[in-house]
């Protein structure tokens, strides 16, 4: 490998390292003393917005304003032209197997549920089970793991893991070798179609089981979290009522933790709404396993058709506005109760 | 070192949330002034108005000759000690004491030898390098108190200091802050909900209730010579008796028994209030003499408490401790009433 | 390897244990389930990282877990991947792209944070609430705007950044737009955390005469480093591991294109039966696998902090 290019540009990274940070600091010290000139009472009143307006101009300048635009874009051609709901009509032609009708079954069907489910049930399983023994923090830091890498090396990671190979070779995909180990004919799991090709669940549990594999650390470590926090009094209180010990966990230790699940589960819901990488680097959203995300940016660079993109975008931010109206909603409430 | 006014203070938050209504202190310079009530009767925020914390709705404040309303707090030559000493975490002790003066960019030998100073004087030397949270809650206190004498300001401002303290160190400390009031000759006003700290630290005393300025006076004058029911009742513990009596000219009468007044009042509904240190097993003088039903005894060794009924009024009597009674028990009681209190039954506002 | 750093030292499991079956059966059974549970989470990784270092004909005829019968391990793959593909520029892109894309929107979003915090100025809890509900929106909605804005309206094209000359330019569109989408979840676990702060700290501040700079860099900052280190490793990860925001922004030009992109053209052009594909994945695991095993407890302290939001 040539190290020679990071030799070279190992100026450009301190440049880099140096310079973005002595920028904001120059920024918000240049702030400050601009309103100490002000006279006192206008103080207060320019003071905020100098501290919020570099943030309030990147969050409009990056996420509102152009989620607005594209909402916009998405009733134009590429041209420009107002096309009223055209580009939506084409997402949804063909149903069931043309326009966006898989991205959108294979969304906010397959892996809305089972992306959610499966995540939820290993951490909880996980956590339950790992409260229960020493070493602890070592198998959680192993189950965790995943979390830290990208999801482009976790694709590759079950790629080899789906390897396949006809029937009578040696299967060197783990998996397959499982299954053949019991008889069974090996499986091409990325593209098979079972149980029909209308409704190809399989392959894309095979996703979304790569994808559960990489995200349950995340649930785990939250849900183990909001465990702990169960007082022991609580438990020791229901036992003495004469609860067995099944029915402590049903009626007290999983309604106590039932918040905590909620909120996992509305951000597991948004990762799911917005999966994008894993697709990409597995499947390229073939054999019926696309997503909304990778058809928008399919439609933006395959196709270059932007109006085409703008109206899949749309149709993911419907998918997504009950869980953000639900956050908002408990953001509010705990800000009540503060 | 510098007297402090507050000329007909106001804080309002909203039109009708009014939390100091028309506050009207002189407070002299070098007095130790205690401003005490209970909890949210604004006593607080007369402090926080003058530290600068708050704004000023109405009315004046004045440190020295200067008005202050409109100065910042940093330029009010006040310094404060907040109730959980707000000491900089991530600092040393000797960092939390010169930090004001960095501020004031001062010469760094001349704030060393402040902060040795002031660390001499609270004993705080071994401690200086030490992190806050590597102290006592009473070392913490004392670097607060640091923190403030450095600065050498005008006025010292203490809200609450002692009420994270241990009931033990908290007596002691009364007794630090009362001599380094004197080794200071500074202004101190101290905010607290604690009537003995009120009674054993104040040279005066200012009683707030619900945002009004009760009473100001030495802690002799507000305890035997209360202005009002409220006064008479939030100082002094076990606290006053109060028993509601018709008046007629100079005796008062109870459900129980009669008291002759001090002096003549007009006819009509009142509240008669005596301490109980004022109801003995000493019969009175002037025959005014009752009867308590004992309910309960309480032996304190130096002192015996009785509570019961006198007619249908529940009353507290200190008695001799060597008085043999029991619950059950009628008791035969004196009232000496020469330091007994009548209050309007309307106004609440004392006749005497 | 102390995920639960700030675990209580007792276990629920002390309290909460079957009593109907005998205590040593449920002992064992137990630490067979845990232990065979995290084995075979491990495994997919474990069969990457063999396989990464079996000569590449073997891979194609014989599964990973037989790699201990012809004990036959070789350096090849990481060798032949140093030399073919563009990795190290890669690597060095993605420290490029990382590191400001981190500094940025954690420094402005402190100062907002701040802001949020303890100034008061209008429509500030609508702004707030506006924040969090950005959280959820898809990045998806703001690709096609953002993108031809660069190129149509400020001709920021790679090739016309390089032109100009200034170092690091090129990655420019790239840091902000990273900062823009990270602002909303690093103003809101900041403020959160600032507000937390005991008031007392700053109305002292006040009064001994510190400014605003003086109470953000002397007071705030370094009480808050536990939420800004677990925010730094979080902004620092997802960027580092980010393949979707820099596909979109800057491509696959291999003179800026980061690890992930690099690592996905890999599966996408070679295909799976690249022998390069193993040892890339583990050599774009390296880093982020560095900073999670350092600075684990910030992370969990950082996710923890985040998702219960409830």
């Amino acid at each position: 490998m040539d190290f020679s290019v990071l030799l070279q540009d190992i100026p450009t990274l301190l440049v880099v390292i140096i310079g973005v940070p002595a920028i904001l600091a120059a920024y918000i010290v240049g702030g400050e003393f601009l309103v100490r000139r002000l006279p006192d009472k206008n103080r207060p009143q320019v003071r905020p917005w100098i501290w919020v307006g570099p943030a309030l101009i990147l969050v409009a300048g990056y996420l509102l304003l152009p989620a607005i635009g594209t909402i916009g874009q998405s009733f134009e051609n590429n041209a420009g032209n107002w096309v009223g709901f055209n580009n939506y009509a084409s997402q949804f032609a063909d149903f069931p197997q043309g326009g966006a009708w898989v991205a959108i079954r294979n969304n906010v069907i397959f892996w809305l549920i089972f992306y959610t489910i499966f995540t939820l049930a290993f951490g909880l399983v996980l956590a339950v089970l790992f409260d229960r023994v020493r070493y602890e923090s070592v198998v959680k830091s192993l189950i965790f793991m995943p979390m830290a890498i990208s999801s482009v090396a976790l694709g590759i990671i079950w790629i080899f893991m789906y390897q396949y190979s006809p029937t009578g070779e040696s299967q060197v995909g783990t998996l397959n070798a499982i299954i053949t180990f019991f008889h069974h004919d090996p499986v091409v799991w990325l593209q098979d179609q079972w149980p029909s090709d209308k409704f190809n669940l399989l392959n894309n549990l095979a996703l979304i089981g790569a994808a559960t594999w990489g995200i349950t650390g995340f649930s785990m470590v939250i849900l183990s979290a909001a465990l702990k926090g169960i007082p022991g009094e609580l438990l020791e209180a229901a036992r003495v009522d004469g609860a067995g010990e099944l029915t402590v966990f049903r009626r007290v230790i999983f309604p106590l933790m039932m918040p905590t699940i909620v909120v996992v589960g509305t951000t597991l819901v948004i990762f799911a709404l917005k999966a994008f990488d894993v697709v990409y680097v597995m499947t390229g959203g073939n054999y019926n396993t696309d997503v909304l995300a990778f058809r928008m940016y399919e439609q933006l660079y395959t196709a270059g058709n932007s109006g085409h993109a703008s109206a899949v975008a749309v149709i993911l931010l419907i998918a997504v506005i009950p869980v953000l109206i639900f956050n908002l909603r408990q953001f509010r409430a705990v800000e009540a109760r503060r | 070192m510098a007297a402090v006014t507050y000329d007909h203070v106001v804080k309002r938050y909203t039109a009708d949330v009014t939390v100091v209504k028309d506050l009207n202190v002189d407070i002299k310079d070098k007095e130790f002034m205690v401003l005490v009530g209970p909890s949210g009767c604004g006593k607080s925020t007369a402090l926080r108005m003058l530290a600068g914390l708050e704004s000023i709705t109405e009315g004046q404040i004045r440190i020295g000759d200067r008005v202050v309303n409109n100065v910042a707090a940093k330029d009010r030559d006040i310094a404060m000690v907040f109730q959980s000493y707000a000491l900089y975490p991530h600092m040393s002790v000797y960092d939390n004491m010169a930090f004001p003066l960095q501020m004031q960019h001062m010469k760094k030998d001349e704030m060393d030898r402040r902060v040795k100073n002031a660390s001499k004087i609270l004993g705080l030397d071994p401690f200086l390098k030490r992190k806050p949270r590597a102290l006592s809650g009473g070392q913490r206190q004392r670097v607060a108190l640091g923190r403030a004498i450095v600065r050498s300001p005008k006025v010292f401002l203490l809200d609450e200091p002692l009420s994270n303290l241990d009931a033990k160190l908290r007596g002691q400390t009364r007794i630090e802050l009362q001599k380094l009031h004197r080794e200071l000759e500074t202004t101190f006003i101290y905010v607290t909900h604690d009537q003995v700290e009120a009674m054993t630290m104040g040279d005066r005393i200012a009683i707030m209730n619900a945002g009004i300025l009760q009473q100001v006076g030495t802690p002799g004058d507000v305890y035997d010579h209360p202005a009002n029911l409220f006064v008479a009742g939030f100082i002094g513990t076990p606290t006053m008796n109060f028993v509601p009596v018709t008046t007629s000219d100079s005796t008062a009468k109870a459900s129980g028994f009669e008291a002759k007044l001090p002096k003549s009042v007009p006819a009509g509904k009142g509240t008669l209030g005596f301490r109980p240190e004022a109801l003995t097993d000493r019969q009175s003088a002037d025959g005014s003499n009752l009867q308590m039903k004992v309910d309960v005894v309480e032996r304190l060794g130096s002192d015996q408490y009785l509570y019961g009924q006198v007619g249908s009024d529940q009353v507290t009597a200190r008695v001799d401790p060597r008085m043999k009674v029991a619950p059950g028990d009628t008791a035969q009681l004196g009232l000496d009433t020469r330091s007994i209190h009548l209050f309007d039954a309307e106004s609440e506002v004392a006749f005497f | 390897m102390t995920v639960a750093a700030a675990a209580q030292p007792t276990t629920v499991a002390a309290r909460f244990s079957p009593g109907w079956i005998t205590q040593l059966l449920q002992r064992y059974m137990l630490h067979v389930v845990v232990i065979g549970l995290t084995v075979a989470w491990m495994l997919p990784t474990i069969g990457l990282l063999v396989s990464s270092f079996r000569p590449f004909a073997l891979t194609k005829t014989s599964g990973w877990w037989t790699a201990l019968s012809p004990l036959e391990f070789t350096l090849q793959n990481y060798t032949d991947v140093l030399d073919q593909s563009n990795l190290g520029q890669a690597f060095f892109n993605s420290f490029m792209v990382s590191v400001p894309a981190t500094v940025i929107p954690v420094t402005i979003g402190a100062f907002a944070a701040y802001a949020f915090a303890w100034m008061k100025f209008p429509a500030r809890n609508w702004i707030f609430l506006a924040l969090v509900g950005l959280l959820a929106v898809p990045l998806q909605l703001t690709f096609v705007p953002v993108l031809s804005f660069y190129v149509n309206t400020l001709h920021w094209t790679t090739s016309n950044l390089e032109n100009i000359g200034i170092p690091g330019l090129p990655w420019v569109p790239l840091w902000l737009a990273h900062a823009g989408y990270g602002l909303p979840f690093s103003i809101y676990l900041l403020a959160n955390f600032f507000r937390a702060l005991p008031s007392d700290l700053f109305e002292s501040a006040e009064i001994d005469g510190a400014g605003t700079l003086t109470v953000f860099f002397r007071i705030i900052l370094p009480l808050s480093v536990p939420a800004l280190a677990s925010l730094v490793i979080f902004q620092f990860l997802w960027v580092w591991n980010d393949l979707l925001v820099a596909l979109i922004y800057v491509g696959g030009a291999p003179e800026v294109a980061p690890l992930t992109v690099n690592l996905a053209d890999l599966t996408t052009s070679l295909g799976q039966g690249s022998n390069l594909l193993t040892s890339a994945a583990f050599f774009s695991m390296v880093v982020p696998l560095i900073v999670f095993l350092s600075l684990q407890r910030y992370f969990v302290r950082g996710i923890l902090a985040g998702s219960v939001k409830g």
